[in-house]
């Protein structure tokens, strides 16, 4: 038996010397039909290139194919070499043979075209469909992705639909084709949790009523866990495992998948929640936030009153000192508007944030998700160190030169860090020396929004770590905002959990996780992927999150609560 | 809409600062119509005839009222009446007003024909020969004064081909289109060059961000040709900042191209004003620049309208 696409010695390079800028080398795997691959890896490990090598797309990036061979098996039975097809040929291969979706489904879609004429193209182009015909097929294709009100749908632009809704889109585009291979880039990485899910379980669905085979790319190998049938694992553009995908996870062989495995925060229910400084009775908190309410108007002329966004509806917490609160929920929940309008770099609309009357005032500071941006290119790590300090009134004098020294030496790197510029650092770096820079002034309180969101899932265990002996050794509180699981299981103490503006769910860390009692909670956990689940069945589950937008006048009806164990309130759901 | 409704209501406001602007300017510049009529025999009038030329001029009363005067009747549509040409303003722009539209609607087909096309080429060629050559063609365009070209033109038709077809009177569209054409076709080339230029620049360069954007991946991905995916997804994508530019540069032409009119013999707007600015022919430079002012706000309005049409973003708002 003949595979449907079998990769042998695949080298790949970039630029006009493609040979000496080699990004994939020596990559060989065989796919089978109806079968799926996962190929893990970090940024730059090659896994992306490897895929787009397969469909030639690579091509359009400035990539060469510089040895190897890739043969696909078509519907015919004929067998294509697409190492040396003709372009003719490869044009037919895209979309009838490969389908393909991407990370992003924000930018993915062409904006100035209709969703139903972006389907419809693909069925023109792969089915040669015209007219009525491909409107038809577009809006079946549509329904098949589970895309409610599929008819009228096909008239909006890809700005109208949410972030799951496109890469349904996505998905029914590749699918107009009925492709014998799909290939997924990351489908599922700029997508929520639960959205997530509904992807992965949209995908697995599909898979199994029409028999395509699958490479699937991620970063995150708990994910590839429910779904794949074999592992690549790739690191720096070599394979340094692969598998069948029990075997891989199991009884892993190379260090770095056991690295993946082990020293990546993979969530587990609870069980690896902290049990450092439980919660005291009688302390005084160092922040306590009191029915914060923020409210955005809608209202587009100063004439007539619209409506409001109620980001943040009422949310209370306080904070210990030397504790972690994390707050966790999806895109637009409200939780990093709650924690900016704490630090006032956003108006509350109303509300109280008592800080703690201690003798001396500690400031609060903030790391945010992006090492890249919020660090400024044209400032040296001395300048960029200082800046808080010169904010605040304080020369730069030999104790603040000691300080930067000795807070770089905390972070782990060098004091010849000074005079470098953010670029010479990975993200990794550029992230501890934005937590440098926040404890220069002596923080009683950090805010940590998405900090560790953009770093590398190996680079993350270690910035965790780092956050955690820092927090011990000074005394931080931490408000840790982060929609990742299983990185807010590594670091909390205490869980608060948003939902469309509100806290639904608040407490001990291992207690929220491993028991959950709000139905968002139960769903948010439930959509975690998971190591231990192969094979995973994922109900597909379309709960929309409530507008946001609320006439004006509004009030929400108080918060009523129930009491769940010693330190864990459930909010009670009202019905709608 | 309500965008568009904003800039309409502007549109009076700007209207009224460029009628202030220009009104005054006008009379900081020495001498009136008297002295630009007579020159230094102006001085030998006795104080009776200057009274009398001021009270025909309409220069006789202070230049508030004056103004005041001016812009009552600009609330009726009258402009005033050209001393040089002794008719309404208004008659007088609407004369000259034709070969300068004409003349800035060829510039631009021109550049646009030229421009985009080149550009896009460009893109696509990124970094190759052919790249280049556009890229060196464009900095040609660009920096090449069009006076220069257009004497260039003119020293060119004459001396190899003994003629000059835009020399003589100039015959309006309506009368003979072939003649009016090949009296136009020259000038329009000299100022369409610099256009095109810039036309081209600014597509390559939207071509270039717009190929590398992901739905240009994804059209190639369903399999869609090459130039498939460069005409229907990435130009659409890709016009916007070339709408931007023509629009402002065929702003600037409707406002007359005074040496490529005074090279090529033309009567348009651009030499309308410098001879109206040169006898002091008040009404008739506050007129000109007034509608030319009104021209450019109008054109700008039609570049909104056209982002509008172009992206569905900015028409259905962000959800």
């Amino acid at each position: 038996m003949t595979s449907l696409l079998s990769v042998k010695d695949l080298h790949v390079g970039f630029g006009r010397d493609a040979r000496a800028n080699e990004v994939v080398s020596g990559v060989s795997f065989e796919l089978q039909a109806g079968q799926t691959l996962g190929i893990v890896g970090e940024s730059g490990s090659g896994k992306s290139v490897t895929a787009l090598s397969v469909n030639r797309l690579v091509d359009f990036g400035g990539g060469r194919i510089t040895a190897g061979k890739i043969t696909l098996e078509r519907a015919g039975g004929d067998v294509l070499d697409l190492t040396s097809a003709s372009r003719h040929q490869l044009r037919q291969m895209r979309g009838r043979d490969i389908g393909m979706i991407f990370q992003e489904p924000m930018t993915s879609l062409n904006p100035v075209h209709t969703i139903g004429r972006q389907i419809e193209e693909a069925f023109r182009i792969n089915r040669g469909l015209h007219g009525r015909d491909s409107v038809d097929a577009a809006r079946e294709v549509l329904e098949r992705v589970r895309i409610p009100d599929a008819q009228s749908r096909l008239g909006y632009y890809p700005h109208q639909l949410s972030g799951g809704m496109r890469q349904r889109v996505m998905i029914a585009m590749a699918l107009a084709s009925a492709p014998r291979l799909l290939i997924a880039d990351e489908p599922t990485t700029a997508l929520d949790v639960t959205v997530q899910a509904q992807i992965m379980g949209l995908l697995t669905e599909l898979r199994d009523e029409t028999g395509m085979a699958m490479i699937f790319i991620t970063h995150d190998i708990g994910l590839v866990a429910g779904i794949a049938d074999q592992i690549m694992v790739m690191q720096n553009g070599v394979v340094v495992e692969q598998n069948d995908t029990s075997s891989v996870l199991d009884n892993p062989q190379h260090d770095y998948t056991k690295h993946l495995l082990e020293a990546v925060p993979h969530f587990s229910s609870g069980q690896s929640a902290r049990n450092d400084g439980k919660r005291a009775t009688g302390v005084e908190p160092v922040v306590a936030v009191d029915d914060l309410v923020v409210r955005f108007p809608t209202g587009k002329s100063w004439l007539h009153k619209g409506g409001a966004v109620h980001a943040v509806d009422g949310v209370d917490f306080d904070l210990l000192p030397g504790e972690t609160l994390a707050i966790v929920g999806e895109s637009g929940s409200g939780k990093s508007t709650a924690a900016r309008a704490m630090l006032g770099l956003v108006g509350k609309t109303r509300g109280r944030i008592d800080r703690s009357t201690g003798a001396e005032h500690r400031p609060i500071q903030m790391v945010f998700q992006d090492p890249y941006a919020s660090l400024n290119p044209r400032l040296n790590v001395e300048s960029l160190l200082a800046e808080p300090a010169i904010a605040a009134g304080h020369r730069k004098d030999q104790t603040l030169r000691e300080r930067m020294t000795f807070l770089l030496e905390k972070v782990e790197l060098s004091a010849d860090a000074l005079t470098r510029f953010p670029h010479q650092f990975s993200g990794g770096q550029r992230q501890r020396l934005c937590v440098a820079r926040a404890l220069m002034l002596n923080p009683e309180i950090l805010v940590l929004d998405e900090a560790v969101s953009a770093l590398d899932v190996s680079v993350q265990a270690r910035v965790l770590d780092l956050l955690v002996e820092l927090q011990q050794e000074f005394g931080l509180a931490y408000l840790f905002i982060s929609h990742d699981m299983a990185v807010v299981e590594r670091i909390a103490h205490r869980v608060a959990v948003m939902y469309a503006g509100q806290i639904v769910e608040i407490g001990d860390a291992a207690s929220v996780l491993a028991n959950p009692q709000h139905s968002y909670t139960k769903r948010l956990i439930s959509a975690v992927p998971m190591v231990g689940q192969r094979k995973r069945h994922y109900t597909l589950d379309h709960t929309q999150i409530p507008s946001l937008v609320r006439a004006a006048g509004y009030e929400p009806p108080a918060a009523r609560w129930r009491e769940v164990g010693a330190d864990h309130q459930v909010r009670i759901e009202e019905p709608a | 809409m309500n965008h568009v409704a904003q800039r309409l209501l502007t549109f009076p406001l700007i209207l009224w600062g460029v009628s202030l602007i220009v009104f005054f300017s006008i009379r900081l510049i020495p001498g009136d119509a008297i002295t630009a009529m007579l020159g230094t025999e102006a001085g030998l009038l006795t104080p009776d005839q200057r009274a009398s030329l001021a009270r025909y001029f309409g220069i006789d009363q202070p230049v508030h009222v004056q103004y005041l005067n001016w812009l009552g009747g600009l609330l009726h549509g009258d402009l005033g009446v050209s001393v040089t040409f002794g008719k309404p303003v208004l008659d007088v722009i609407l004369q000259h007003f034709p070969l300068t539209l004409e003349l800035a609607i060829l510039s631009m087909i021109i550049a646009l024909v030229v421009g985009v096309p080149l550009g896009v080429l460009a893109a696509t060629r990124n970094e190759r020969l052919s790249d280049l050559v556009v890229r060196i063609l464009a900095m040609l365009g660009q920096s090449t004064p069009n006076f220069v070209l257009g004497l260039l033109i003119v020293f060119v038709l004459s001396v190899y081909f003994g003629t000059v077809p835009a020399m003589g009177v100039f015959t309006p569209i309506t009368e003979d289109l072939g003649t009016n054409l090949l009296q136009l076709i020259f000038p329009a080339i000299t100022l369409g060059f610099a256009f095109a230029a810039s036309v081209m620049r600014i597509s390559r360069s939207a071509m270039l961000d717009v190929l590398g954007d992901d739905y240009v991946r994804t059209a190639h991905s369903k399999g869609v040709s090459y130039w498939g995916v460069i005409w229907k997804h990435a130009l659409p994508n890709a016009l916007i900042p070339v709408v931007t530019i023509s629009g402002v540069e065929f702003g600037y032409l409707l406002g007359g191209a005074v040496i490529v009119e005074q090279i090529f013999a033309l009567p348009g707007l651009g030499r309308l004003v410098l001879d109206a600015v040169t006898h002091r022919d008040y009404a008739l430079v506050q007129g000109t620049v007034l509608f030319i002012a009104f021209n450019f706000l109008l054109v700008n309005l039609i570049i909104d309208l056209l982002y509008v049409a172009l992206d569905p973003r900015i028409r259905l708002g962000n959800r």
